[in-house]
């Protein structure tokens, strides 16, 4: 039986990172110690089997995503990743912190554009935005919200500290595999939620549902909300389904839409039904063929003059990638200092821009050394990670930099964090993130407790996205110890004493020991019963015998 | 409902029924070849392919090429497996609406039938049809026991009684020409699962005409084509309901089309039936294909998707 850790210590060496688990002394973290203790002693073979029916049971369960056409089970990490009250306090009010300062932006460009007058952020930026939309200007969302859901992506340095990688507010998504992921694993290793006391994760839809809720037009009482999703062949379909399904609310296609006199309906069995708020699962370009992409067969036509009459309201909001474009997320810090007059509680990657000559030549000459990221890319897409790339690679990204300079930003390598991931027979350590899910509703941005960790499984890779061949880990806040729940009631139950035990419930009739044992003995007893008849037969015979010999003797006596 | 959903579960009802009745269809009719050496077995195996609407193919019909086309052939869509994954793929677009107990019954279902196929390939096709039949129980389990008796449980129960429909005239016209007393009209009746049903009800040998009026007429067996009809035409009537008053006539399509059905059966004697079976047969499939016509213009209709040309030229 193999040690589950073995070789662990001189991986991580390798690594040259933070390890989530162990202390550079290959102790234990105290947050992790209960979870060394309980892993400790499983062998392989133990992890195997529970891998095997995880991943039955996430394809039974159709939680699988797309793959170059082949549907797998979206792989989840045996192993959780563990954060204490304490970071989790650091990073939950960082995140808020991020949002409100970038809902203020967003309010801020598409309204009176104060910060491109004070020059916070270069005007230029702004416009020359791919994702910053004209046609979002002058649509203000009922309750000032656009950025409805984020993920805020966190990476974990070599000193340990938290640090932003980037902002997603246009249609952030994995929040479902967090939800699953939980599931999933109270299934598989009910011993370790014994021994931690994990913060729930469940009631996300609840949060999310309640947020746009609060979004729909102030006039009506009571909104109806649909998730607005591609289709079946969407890569994030179980996503739209499931956060549709627990809200309760309806998972529409775009031509289950129709807009008449700027209002949106749905096409239900009972006619044409009114929509005031849209979960939109789709991109801006394909949202509203009448503003963006014409050929979009997957939007709905008309939908954004509906959102700009009040009558409908699109979350996220239209135009909101203009917030999380990789440049602009530069300037963020200063954002937060400027909007919120605060100092930045997660601090940045220190990131070069192109469009600096200085910088630029800087970058050009040490791209080997460096990590260079199209500005408006997704799901890991177009990174070059400097010293995995080879010459011919380098080449063309500098001509491509060279071309485009605002397309592109440079950053150096970060070392993410590792954690002890299954890969073959034992653990090894590989590179994770962390994107922890906010939910805005007007009043107050909630921070789902734990979020996705990605897991990049390739030994030394550190390309985390599902799309290159990552998996997940399910992230485990822990709560402080029991608190004493005061005032509240539990539902259903009287205050007082325990009630006493009720009666079981009612059984149907059922043969007695007797009876049954009588039914398997028939055969004997069919016997046996036989054979006394025949004897009582034999004897009543030869009475009758008798009694004839009697009578007729009697009559012979009378006839004297 | 959603139109688009409620279309769907009206296939899930549909294309697991058909996935059902083919599987026992076609277990009985291999089970037949095996054990009645007097049947020649590619005219009954043509006869079979003809009347599941299998247009004539050149290869001769044994059993093992009608198990071929009808249970494992991916490309046709009525085929056993064609028809869970039909069913499958509705529910996947239907998530939200089906329970997830019956969501994952389809998807297990769908993910194991390779698995099951090779399997059958090895062992004899009677594996591959019981797993169907087991699945498919359990389907109709779960649909019972998790669905909400709302407008989505009808259409789904809709789409079953009319593929029941379908399926039993299609059985009862591939042996309207068997000699009456013939051993096929027993496997008929295992077939639709109703042979001990049979046997209760009348306590008397197996003959043709019984047989048909048992799988017609019978106004307790929950396969029979009356039973199925009054059932739909019933559902129909609910999803009717609160639509206006009608005083004078029906103005459901759908509902006038089942009512018809069902009257043409109700009122008459199985030697009436009997004298015009074949085109009665043929009627009946006429009508659920009118039902289900129907059903889609009134409640699952939609536009076809605009293109929207831009105002610039590219």
């Amino acid at each position: 039986m193999a040690d589950l850790f073995e070789g662990y210590a001189a991986e991580v060496a390798a690594a040259a990172a933070w390890d989530e688990v162990f202390d550079p002394a290959h102790r234990p973290r105290d947050v992790y110690s209960a979870l060394h203790d309980a892993l400790q002693p499983l062998s392989s073979a133990d992890l195997a089997a529970r891998k095997v029916a995880l991943d039955r049971a996430f394809r039974d369960a159709g939680i699988t995503f797309n793959l170059f056409g082949e549907e797998r089970p979206f792989p989840l990490d045996l192993v959780p990743r563990l954060l204490d009250g304490d970071e989790w306090n650091v990073i939950e009010r960082g995140v808020v912190q991020r949002v409100r300062a970038l809902e203020a932006f967003l309010a801020d460009v598409y309204g009176r554009a104060d910060v491109l007058a004070d020059g916070i952020v270069p005007r230029r930026l702004v416009l020359s935005c791919s994702h910053f939309h004209r046609a979002a200007h002058g649509i203000d969302p009922p309750n000032g919200v656009r950025a409805h859901v984020s993920g805020i992506d966190l990476v974990r340095d070599e000193n340990g500290d938290f640090r932003v990688l980037e902002d997603n507010v246009r249609v952030p998504s994995g929040v479902s595999y967090v939800v699953e992921n939980r599931r999933a694993m109270t299934r598989v290793f009910p011993e370790l939620f014994a021994t931690h006391r994990v913060r729930p994760v469940g009631d996300y839809a609840t949060h999310l549902l309640h947020a746009l809720r609060s979004a729909a037009p102030p006039e009506v009482a009571d909104p109806t909300v649909v998730v607005l999703t591609p289709g079946v062949y969407n890569s994030a379909y179980f996503e739209h389904a499931l956060l549709a399904r627990q809200m309760g609310v309806e998972l529409v296609e775009g031509r289950d839409l129709s807009v008449r006199n700027n209002r949106v309906t749905m096409r239900t069995t009972e006619g044409e039904h009114p929509v005031h708020v849209i979960y939109r699962r789709i991109d801006d370009e394909w949202l509203d063929p009448l503003h963006f992409r014409p050929e979009s067969v997957v939007g709905c036509a008309g939908l954004l003059n509906v959102a700009r009459a009040g009558n409908v309201t699109i979350a996220n909001a239209v135009g909101n990638g203009v917030a999380d474009d990789k440049l602009m997320y530069t300037y963020v810090p200063d954002l937060i200092r400027y909007y919120l007059g605060e100092e930045p509680v997660l601090r940045n990657i220190d990131t070069y821009r192109l469009e600096d000559p200085e910088q630029r030549a800087h970058v050009l000459a040490n791209l080997d050394s460096l990590v260079v990221k199209p500005v408006d890319g997704s799901g890991g897409k177009g990174i070059v990670i400097g010293p995995q790339a080879t010459a011919a690679e380098l080449d063309e990204l500098r001509a491509r930099v060279l071309a485009d300079p605002r397309g592109w930003i440079a950053q150096p390598v970060v070392r993410l964090s590792t954690s002890p991931t299954l890969a073959g027979d034992r653990l090894g350590p590989r590179h994770v993130d962390l994107r922890p899910f906010a939910v805005n509703d007007g009043n107050r941005i909630w921070v789902l407790p734990g979020g996705l960790t990605r897991v990049a499984l390739p030994r030394g890779s550190l390309v985390v996205n599902s799309s290159q061949g990552g998996g997940s880990k399910d992230t485990w806040v822990l709560a402080p110890d029991l608190q004493e729940r005061e005032g509240t009631t539990p539902f259903g139950r009287r205050s007082g004493p325990a009630p006493s035990v009720a009666p079981g419930p009612d059984l149907g009739p059922h043969s007695s020991d007797e009876q049954q044992q009588q039914q398997s003995e028939q055969r004997q007893q069919q016997q046996r019963q036989q054979r006394q008849q025949r004897q009582q037969r034999q004897q009543r015979q030869q009475r009758q015998l008798h009694l004839q010999q009697e009578q007729q003797s009697g009559r012979e006596a009378g006839r004297c | 409902m959603l139109s688009r959903i409620a279309e769907s579960l009206f296939w899930i009802g549909r294309y697991a029924e058909r996935a059902e009745s083919t599987a026992r269809i076609l277990d009985v009719h291999v089970h037949r070849v095996l054990e009645d050496p007097a049947l020649d077995e590619t005219s009954a195996g043509a006869e079979l392919l003809a009347v599941m609407g299998v247009v004539d193919r050149s290869e001769p019909a044994n059993a093992r090429y009608v198990t071929e086309v009808l249970a494992y052939e991916a490309t046709n869509s009525s085929s056993i497996r064609g028809s869970l994954s039909a069913a499958r793929e509705n529910a996947r677009g239907a998530r939200v609406v089906v329970s997830s107990d019956v969501w994952e019954c389809l998807n297990a279902t769908w993910n194991e039938l390779p698995h099951t196929e090779e399997l059958a390939r090895r062992m004899g096709p009677h594996v591959y049809f019981r797993y169907v039949r087991e699945r498919t129980a359990m389907l109709a389990g779960l649909v019972d026991a998790t669905l909400a008796r709302d407008d989505g449980w009808r259409f789904l129960v809709l789409g079953r009684s009319l593929e029941r429909v379908d399926m039993t005239a299609r059985l009862l016209s591939s042996s309207i020409s068997d000699d009456p007393n013939s051993q096929s009209w027993v496997s008929l009746l295992r077939s639709c699962g109703a042979h001990e049903a049979y046997l209760r009800t009348y306590r008397r040998a197996v003959d043709a005409a019984r047989v048909s009026e048992f799988l017609l007429l019978d106004r307790l067996f929950p396969r029979s084509v009356y039973w199925s009809l009054a059932l739909a035409e019933q559902i129909l009537a609910e999803l009717d309901s609160g639509r206006g008053l009608a005083r004078s006539t029906v103005d459901d399509a759908a509902r006038r089309t089942v009512g018809r059905a069902r009257t043409e059966l109700e009122f008459r004697g199985i030697d009436e039936l009997a004298a015009q079976m074949p085109d009665l047969l043929a009627a009946l499939q006429r009508t659920c294909s009118a039902v289900s016509a129907a059903v889609t213009a009134r409640y699952f209709a939609r536009e076809s998707p605009h293109t929207w040309a831009s105002e610039v030229p590219a």
